[in-house]
């Protein structure tokens, strides 16, 4: 039979504010364990929470630029359970009236057709703390540094067809919200995660198949392979003649697997009901549309420019927007360089992104700064070096020699562009090689190519490629 | 000195006829003495109330003393204090010294009163009769083998046996009024978010409201003046200019428009307290006043959705208390669930865990919309009811209470009689509104309380209305025989 994948995804990004959704602790992350908890964080008797303006205000950004509508009066909710790093014994979320509603995003896997996946919600809640296993012989430490963490749940329809697809959402997500500066999206440090829910049905047939859950995946790869074992598992159940149960499981990264943590029947009865501490949050228009002005150009209309009007190709400008930090990258030296887009976006997919790769280095990290490559490649474009030249440059200021113009002083690299000067080298060549010479004018053309290599050679490569094959031209002639 | 009202007290201590170390020492003095048999107090800060009158003495002498500096008070064992026990009447808490301090009693303090110490109180403020404390049950001064009524019973009876001169008090569906009514003072629950509940430890938190006990009126207006005012830690405290409470005491009543509601004066109501309120409404109207009768239908409504609101509520604010952070932990848990069950097992006491119980069950999957929101649109109507009374009269009175002060263990055993106490008190808290009680008269010689119901943000009128009655009567300043 063939089967049909059904995926929804439950992302949860940590909104970069300075303190905590409901307390002025800091956020930081990394702090001693405890040092950045206040009363509040821990549920002391008596405290009460104070919603920060701040998270609202990047919750409604986050609405806006995926289409939603940004709810006018949205109310936090108390989800209730016990676990000792929620000190509470409640999660203040929100339940029946999210702070967005609807919304959609475009994905698009490599050489497939875009697709567009709805969002259902987003709303806003606070982090756990964090239970620690290890390190405590038969008993469990307890940090509370994260616990009162602003996040956003953004929740989607189950609109995904495959694992690449599920990735594809979560990358456009992932840089979605750090071009709107709300996450800082780091996944190493559990500031970007989601919960994948994963079915599978016959093609064709139009009920869903029961789900399992797979909770807290934190990274592509993760999530990519998470759900291709899931799958799996449900085909063999399913085939085995068993039936899929509905439960949430936990993906083992060592292993490669997912295992089950809690059946429907085991699952909490969290009791949601509206917390009576904080009001609702009222959004005035007036509020929205002012949020609405603060948005930065996003990923698609950034795309849509580069290919409009810098004439990228739609891969290239797919490539160059998926993170806000190489856009800028790409337009700053796009700017510099002065001219023809097409070979910075060449030279930043290819070389640049090909030595970060290789560094394990982040595009704020690069060594080689957009004003740098920029530079370089107005050499190229003034032909005071040429494209071959260019690698080498690149790789002196990838290794810190300085910017474009430096090396090429230091290095004396600028292009030979006196023509007497090759037409000196040329004859010199033309003279010492009488063989090829006559091979050449008995009509193999193939020697030209020889005689190229030549020149180039002589001159280190430094003689304009287009003079010499002009000269070389005449004179063999 | 210690009958006199804080309003002399205050004056007294302004024109140097007596000192704040003196009176603070004469009401530790009384402490000392007395409460050994009432069992108001939880906690006598001894030391730190002689230090805080040494600092209040020496602002009175330089000539910038507040209202209430140097005046002895009691606060409820519910609001947080800084490196002083708050055990909110509960086992769970007998070790708790909390590290910040309550909205509520840093405003006294920073206004320069004497904190004597912490009043008991009914376990988490769940009760009517002071009977549901850890540490034991508090008597009524009247009569010292009947209640003083809850949860603020320890506020009550202290100053009732003149132990302090006011307190303060919590109420979240009487817990001010009846213990007034039933000890002889005047008890004021302020509208819901006039006094910040921050480090107030939570029972309702959509009900429960900070407010004075004191002899009279004019003294329940000074210590409004302190008490109330938005408080950016709470989101519920509301951002609204607060008025000089004594301002408008003398203010006349002529033409004051009553509402008497029907269904206070109906069954249930014992005859004798009935003969009370309605010769306190006759003092009215030779006062001036208007009455009209007025009906609340959704009375009878109250207390069965309070008992759904308000478990609800404190099943979910009382999670927090888990032996992991703070409180009580059982010994040698074995594993978490273990830790969990015999931590909150031994640390609540009967009613806490009966009240725990059915909050969390009428927020269960399948029973929510049953009971929380059909409980939650039953008390939009209630406030609706008093909306529309509202249009209508500029007051509504009543009995505080349908009956005086029950002995001790009377209802202990029967939760739903012990409720039924609370029958003319609750609806106020569901609405939010402000309403005080001031003692009427008596029978039997016990205390009976007149409940006056205002419109929101309307204290200043109730204190003034109050007021005008106790310039006319004097069953506020009567004293148990063995307290004068």
């Amino acid at each position: 039979m063939e089967w049909e994948v059904v995926i929804g995804l439950e992302i949860h990004a940590q909104l970069a504010t300075r303190s905590k959704i409901f307390s002025g602790a800091s956020t930081a992350y990394g702090a001693e364990p405890n040092t950045q908890a206040c009363a509040i964080d821990l549920g002391m008797p008596g405290v009460l929470p104070v919603l920060n303006k701040e998270a609202v205000r990047m919750a409604a950004k986050f609405g806006l630029a995926v289409g939603s509508r940004v709810s006018n009066r949205s109310v936090f909710a108390r989800k209730n359970y016990f676990y000792p790093d929620l000190p509470k014994g409640y999660q203040i979320s929100q339940f029946e009236l999210p702070i967005v509603e609807g919304g959609q995003l475009e994905i698009q896997v490599e050489g497939e057709d875009a697709r567009v996946i709805a969002i259902t919600r987003a709303h806003l809640e606070e982090d756990a703390g964090k239970s620690l296993h290890e390190d405590f012989q038969g008993s469990t430490g307890v940090d509370l540094n994260r616990a009162g963490t602003p996040l956003l749940e953004i929740v989607s329809e189950p609109d995904m067809r495959s694992a690449k697809e599920a990735v594809a959402y979560m990358k456009k997500i992932h840089s979605l919200v750090q071009y709107l500066e709300i996450c800082d999206g780091n996944m190493q440090e559990g500031s970007f995660r989601c919960d994948a829910n994963v079915s599978i049905r016959p093609k064709g047939q139009g009920k869903l198949g029961t789900r399992s859950e797979i909770k807290n995946l934190n990274s592509f790869r993760f999530v990519e392979r998470a759900i291709n074992f899931e799958v799996e598992r449900q085909i063999d159940m399913i085939e085995g003649g068993g039936k899929v149960v509905q439960e949430t499981r936990l993906y083992d990264s060592d292993k490669d697997e997912t295992r089950s943590m809690r059946s429907k029947e085991e699952a909490f009865d969290y009791r949601y009901f509206p917390d009576p501490d904080l009001l609702p949050v009222e959004l005035d228009k007036a509020y929205i549309e002012a949020v609405r002005d603060t948005l930065p150009e996003l990923p698609d209309e950034k795309k849509a420019r580069f290919m409009a009007e810098l004439g990228l190709a739609e891969y290239e400008a797919g490539v160059l927007t998926a993170s806000r930090e190489l856009a800028d990258y790409f337009e700053e030296a796009a700017k510099i360089a002065g001219d023809d887009a097409r070979r910075t976006a060449n030279w930043v997919m290819g070389d640049l992104l090909g030595a970060l790769n290789k560094a394990g280095k982040e595009i704020a990290d690069s060594p080689v700064s957009a004003m740098w490559l920029g530079g370089m490649l107005q050499r190229i474009n003034d032909h005071t070096i040429s494209g071959k030249i260019a690698k080498q440059v690149f790789e002196c200021m990838w290794n810190g020699e300085g910017d474009a113009d430096s090396v090429i002083e230091a290095k004396g690299l600028r292009q030979m562009t006196d023509s007497g000067e090759i037409e000196t080298i040329i004859d010199e060549i033309i003279a010492s090689n009488p063989g090829q010479l006559e091979q050449y004018r008995a009509g193999k053309n193939k020697l030209f190519g020889f005689f190229v290599g030549q020149v180039m050679k002589a001159t280190q490569g430094k003689a304009n490629p287009a003079q010499v094959n002009q000269l070389l031209k005449q004179k063999l002639a | 000195m210690h009958t006199k009202t804080i309003s002399q007290l205050s004056a007294a201590l302004r024109s140097g006829e007596v000192s704040s170390v003196e009176l603070t020492t004469l009401f530790l003095d009384r402490i000392k003495q007395h409460n050994p048999a009432l069992n108001c107090f939880i906690s006598i800060t001894e030391a730190q109330a002689l230090e805080a009158a040494a600092v209040a003495d020496q602002r009175l002498t330089a000539g910038n003393g507040a209202p209430l500096t140097g005046v002895p008070i009691a606060h409820k064992d519910i609001f947080c204090t800084q490196g002083v026990k708050t055990t909110c009447g509960s086992r769970m808490l007998d070790n708790f010294i909390a590290p910040y301090e309550s909205t509520c009693t840093a405003r006294f303090r920073d206004a320069g009163a004497v904190m004597l110490g912490k009043t008991n109180m009914d376990e988490f403020a769940m009760g009517s009769s002071n009977e549901t404390s850890y540490y034991g049950a508090v008597k009524n001064p009247w009569d010292q083998g009947r209640v003083p009524g809850g949860s603020s019973g320890g506020s009550v009876s202290a100053v009732a046996a003149r132990l302090a001169p006011a307190a303060t008090g919590t109420d979240t569906g009487g817990s001010i009024r009846q213990p007034a009514a039933l000890c002889g003072l005047t008890g004021l629950k302020p509208t819901y978010g006039r006094v910040s509940r921050f480090g107030m430890i939570a029972f309702a938190s959509s009900l429960d409201q900070a407010g004075p006990v004191t002899y009279s009126a004019e003294d329940a207006a000074l210590m409004m003046n302190v008490m109330a005012g938005f408080d950016e830690r709470d989101s519920t405290s509301v951002e609204r200019e607060v008025p000089d409470y004594s301002a408008n005491l003398d203010n006349g009543i002529e033409g004051l428009k009553i509402g008497l509601p029907k269904e206070y004066f109906g069954e249930g109501l014992d005859d004798s307290i009935a003969r009370v309120i309605d010769a306190a409404v006759k003092e009215y109207e030779a006062l001036g006043a208007v009455v009209k009768e007025i009906s609340l239908p959704n009375t009878g409504l109250a207390v069965p959705i309070y008992y759904v609101v308000a478990p609800a509520e404190c099943s979910t604010n009382l999670s927090r208390f888990d032996g992991v952070r703070f409180g009580h932990r059982c010994d040698d848990p074995q594993d978490l669930f273990d830790l969990y069950t015999r931590s909150r097992g031994e640390g609540f006491g009967a009613e806490v865990k009966r009240r725990i119980m059915i909050g969390t069950y009428v927020l269960s999957a399948g029973y929510y919309d049953a009971y929380y929101l059909k409980a939650q649109k039953i008390r939009r109507l209630i406030s609706e009811d008093f909306r529309a009374a509202f249009e209508k009269v500029d007051v509504i009175m009543g009995p505080t209470t349908p009956s005086t002060a029950f002995k001790l263990g009377e209802k202990a055993d029967d939760p739903v009689t012990m409720y039924l106490s609370d029958i003319y008190t609750i609806a106020v808290n569901m609405a939010g509104l402000p309403a005080a009680s001031i003692p009427a008269g008596f029978v039997d010689g016990l205390p009976v309380g007149l409940q006056v119901i205002g419109n929101y943000f309307d204290e200043s009128r109730l204190l003034n209305v109050a007021h005008k009655y106790q310039q006319a009567t004097d069953w506020h300043l009567q004293l148990p025989k063995e307290f004068q």
